[in-house]
């Protein structure tokens, strides 16, 4: 477990070593900040002293090398907005940002395997057709569309939720509501799929003709080889999360990685993005590790393998 | 109530499919008593498997339907237990075990908590039952059983997971032991060791077993009384040497004169003056063992092939027999361009045929063509059969202008025995013989010399499997073809072979006529392939049948 542990790091360093070169040249793509941060009819001198000030007058190459350096001693760089550590706007924006995908998976999860479950329990039978329309319906929907009804709603209309801002249970509705609908119903056909294999199984079927209760074959049985499939499809879509919280946190106005990250495109704030994008990466790869530990623990077979 | 142990009566048992309702079997009865053994012999749809999924209760119903009959257990009424009643007969006592051990073991369970599992659900205690396990895994020769038993499924070889399965299911000491294709999936050497197992297992608890299976050479091993089922009812039963002898129906002396190796050697001519059209000299393919991120090789190698050299002359059938693991995959793999060997030669009428001068390869080996296992996964289930059988002169342009195709696409099913207005449907509406009959004419459609067979007729049933090698012989008469036949038993090539070439371990341990192989085996390990098959072959190749 050892190896597997620091070949994965090894592999992930690599992955991410590509991620900054990419990010780091793709954002000085979208143009020079200093056309944002001045006003139009600033003189060439203080656009020249603001570029040198932060290193923007030297060649791209040369700025990427100081970065790598930066970065070795874990400094992100500052914000070019008020100068603020870019790691410092990050870790604040993390936790929120991960306690609402947190919120969504779980729920993803839960109602997704009972209803994949019950649903491959009678395929083809009422229960199955009405889960399957659901979460096809659900897996098909932008999320974008579910956040602008959902305010539409229940804030407009209904006045029962509010439309922006973290400060009671209430708000945190809409939002975790945008993020889990869309996992929800592809990990709702996930489940039925592998429940219904693992159900035609022959493990399944020499359980019962030994005498097993049905309870201990759909569960201990069954559900555990179900589960290796499911594991696999969850982690994507906890890793698309990002995505979602893209959309719902700046819809909402919720202060996390989300919204940071389309606010710092839009000012073009160089470190902020960077820094942002790094983070969310490392959280994956940790996720990613996560979900291989959880998958060799429960098949000995990639354990051995 | 009848004196039975097992009493199966008019059994009735129906499918409700979308196509309509479907009856499985219809009128079967039998029974069963302690200590012996009854074997339902069957080819596939003949329904054997129902009545004993009937009896366990693992028909689901829906779709499925018993609409008529009784079952009978020690007086009791097994169609109409509830479900706690069920749970004190399955495992107790009745057990069952599968065709394929590695799928009927749960793969993510330690084989000793499966087998405890069998003796906790019927109330041992914990502790109690893996003592028990371990003596059990001990007792069905596993090796090592206090550390074996904390493996996984995957650990433990074909065999192995098989006697695992008899542990589980003996664990109870059950009066009856249903086992449902319990060898198919297994090597020759393998399935005999486990029938001997069976064997001993049940004179030592007096169970009585139920064989399901659709070997007669299973069946001649271990079964006192035989039943003949096809499409499900029940052709003929008796005691195993009145229906070996004197079989009533038809259908049973068909079934048994269809099982191959019952018509002494093929009848031979001397092929001394005729020309070698495939020379394969000193062959060898090793694989590297990786490891690390960078799959760094360790040095250790797996020898796939290791000095293979042999030669197919113009209208032979050379037999190539193996177990799973002996190398004939590779070799085939090799002749067919698929892989590249590490050493060695292949020699098509004295040209190489390893070069890598793709069009001149691409011709070459036109004149070599295969015929896969299995037929549902070699043809394109999108593709009728004109364009499967078409789509080699689509491959090798200029061999049959476009407007030929359609025609010469009937002749061709005309020569497998197939109707040219088959052209147009696809394979999923065919047999598994027919479906082997399409691949053998896509084999033909380039008028190729040699015909490399891997494991042809190992999927089909026995008596379409004799169709199809009847269809071989018919060929090679008719177009002078050569055959590579590549089997895993040895009775498939007895009657069809002129040579014998038997692989073990990636080396070929012995070739010869195929009289002398199967007569005078010299090396030791034909000598156990031949011992291995089941008392009734070793039996007929003694007497030595006169071809008819």
């Amino acid at each position: 477990m050892g190896f597997y542990l620091r070949q994965r790091t090894i592999q992930s360093a690599i992955s991410l070593l590509g991620l900054i070169v990419l990010v780091f040249f793709l954002a000085r793509l979208t143009g020079n900040p200093a056309d944002l941060f001045l006003p139009a009819d600033t003189p060439q001198a203080i656009r020249d002293e603001y570029a040198a000030r932060h290193g923007f007058d030297q060649p791209v190459i040369v700025q990427f090398g100081a970065y790598l350096m930066d970065l070795l001693r874990l400094d992100f760089g500052e914000s070019l907005r008020d100068g603020t550590p870019a790691l410092d706007y990050v870790l604040a924006a993390f936790p929120t940002t991960l306690l609402l995908s947190f919120w969504a998976m779980t729920i993803s999860l839960t109602i997704a395997i009972v209803t994949g479950s019950v649903a491959a329990w009678h395929p083809g039978g009422v229960f199955d057709r009405i889960a399957s329309l659901i979460s096809l319906t659900g897996a098909s929907i932008p999320n974008f569309w579910i956040a602008i009804v959902g305010v539409l709603v229940f804030s407009v209309w209904m006045r029962v939720l509010p439309t922006s801002g973290t400060g009671t249970p209430w708000h945190w509705i809409l939002p975790v509501a945008v993020l889990f609908i869309r996992p929800c119903g592809v990990l709702v056909q996930v489940v039925r799929s592998s429940m219904l294999a693992a159900f035609a199984s022959p493990y399944v079927k020499t359980a019962r003709a030994r005498g097993v209760r049905e309870r201990a074959v759909i569960f201990v049985h069954a559900l555990r080889n179900a589960m290796l499939p499911i594991i696999t499809v969850a982690g994507d879509q906890a890793a698309g999360m990002i995505n979602g919280a893209v959309i719902a946190e700046t819809i909402f106005g919720f202060p996390g990685i989300g919204k940071l990250l389309i606010d710092a495109i839009m000012f073009r704030d160089f470190a902020v993005i960077q820094a942002a994008v790094m983070i969310t990466a490392i959280a994956i790869f940790i996720l990613n590790i996560g979900i291989d530990l959880l998958y060799s623990m429960l098949d000995p077979r990639v354990r051995h393998g | 109530m009848s004196s039975h142990l097992l009493e199966v009566r008019d059994l009735g048992v129906r499918f409700h499919t979308r196509a309509g309702v479907v009856d499985a079997v219809q009128n079967v009865s039998w029974h069963l008593d302690r200590g012996e053994t009854l074997a339902i012999l069957g080819e596939s749809g003949s329904g054997k498997s129902v009545s004993a999924s009937a009896i366990m209760g693992l028909i689901d119903m829906p779709p499925g339907e018993i609409h008529s009959g009784s079952i009978t257990f020690d007086g009791r009424d097994m169609l109409n237990l509830t479900l706690a009643e069920r749970r004190q007969v399955n495992g107790k006592r009745i057990a069952m075990i599968f065709q394929d051990p590695l799928a009927a073991l749960n793969p993510v369970y330690s084989v000793g908590s499966q087998i405890t599992e069998s003796m906790i659900v019927h109330g041992v205690p914990p502790t109690e039952a893996r003592k028990r396990a371990v003596a059990l895994l001990d007792r069905v020769a596993i090796p090592e059983p206090e550390r074996r038993f904390h493996e996984y499924p995957h650990q433990f070889s074909g065999g192995q997971r098989q006697r695992v399965m008899l542990a589980a299911a003996i664990a109870m000491q059950p009066d009856v032991l249903i086992a449902d294709e319990p060898t198919s999936a297994l090597d020759v050497t393998v399935q005999a060791e486990i029938l001997k197992l069976l064997k001993t297992l049940q004179a030592e608890t007096g169970m009585g077993i139920l064989m399901i299976t659709h070997d007669l050479g299973v069946v001649t091993e271990v079964a006192d009384r035989v039943i003949v089922m096809r499409r499900g009812e029940v052709v003929e039963q008796g005691a195993l040497s009145r229906v070996l002898t004197a079989p009533e129906r038809p259908y049973t002396r068909q079934l048994l004169d269809a099982v191959p190796g019952r018509h002494g050697f093929a009848a031979r001519e001397d092929r001394a003056k005729t020309e070698t059209l495939l020379e394969v000299k000193n062959l060898s393919k090793f694989y590297g063992v990786t490891s690390g991120i960078m799959h760094t090789l360790t040095g250790r190698e797996i020898r796939a092939l290791n000095d293979v050299s042999l030669t197919l002359t113009k209208g032979e059938v050379l037999g190539i027999v193996g177990e799973s693991g002996s190398g004939k995959s590779t070799l085939v793999n090799t002749l067919l361009g698929l892989t590249t060997p590490s050493q060695g030669e292949v020699l098509y009428r004295g040209q190489t045929m390893l070069s890598g001068d793709n069009r001149a390869m691409s011709k070459i080996r036109r004149n070599i063509q295969v015929v896969f296992q299995d037929p549902t996964a070699s043809l394109n289930p999108r593709m009728s059969v004109r364009r499967i059988i078409a789509e080699p002169w689509a491959v090798h342009k200029g061999v049959l202008p476009r407007a030929q195709w359609r025609g010469r696409v009937a002749e061709l099913l005309e020569q497998v025995g197939l109707s040219p207005d088959h052209a147009d449907r696809y394979p999923h509406q065919f047999s598994g013989g027919q479906r082997q009959r399409i691949a053998i004419a896509r084999a033909l459609a380039l008028q190729p010399e040699i015909i490399i067979c891997d494991e042809a007729v190992s999927a089909l049933d026995v008596s379409v499997q004799a169709q199809v090698i009847q269809l071989l012989k018919r060929l090679r008469q008719d177009h002078g073809l050569s055959y590579l036949f590549v089997a895993h038993d040895l009775p498939v090539v007895q009657d069809f072979a002129d040579r014998v070439a038997v692989m073990q371990g990636g080396r070929i341990v012995e070739t010869g006529r195929t009289e002398d192989i199967f007569e005078r085996p010299e090396h030791p390990y034909t000598q156990k392939l031949l011992d291995s098959r089941p008392a009734e072959e070793r039996e007929r190749s003694r007497r030595k049948e006169i071809p008819a």
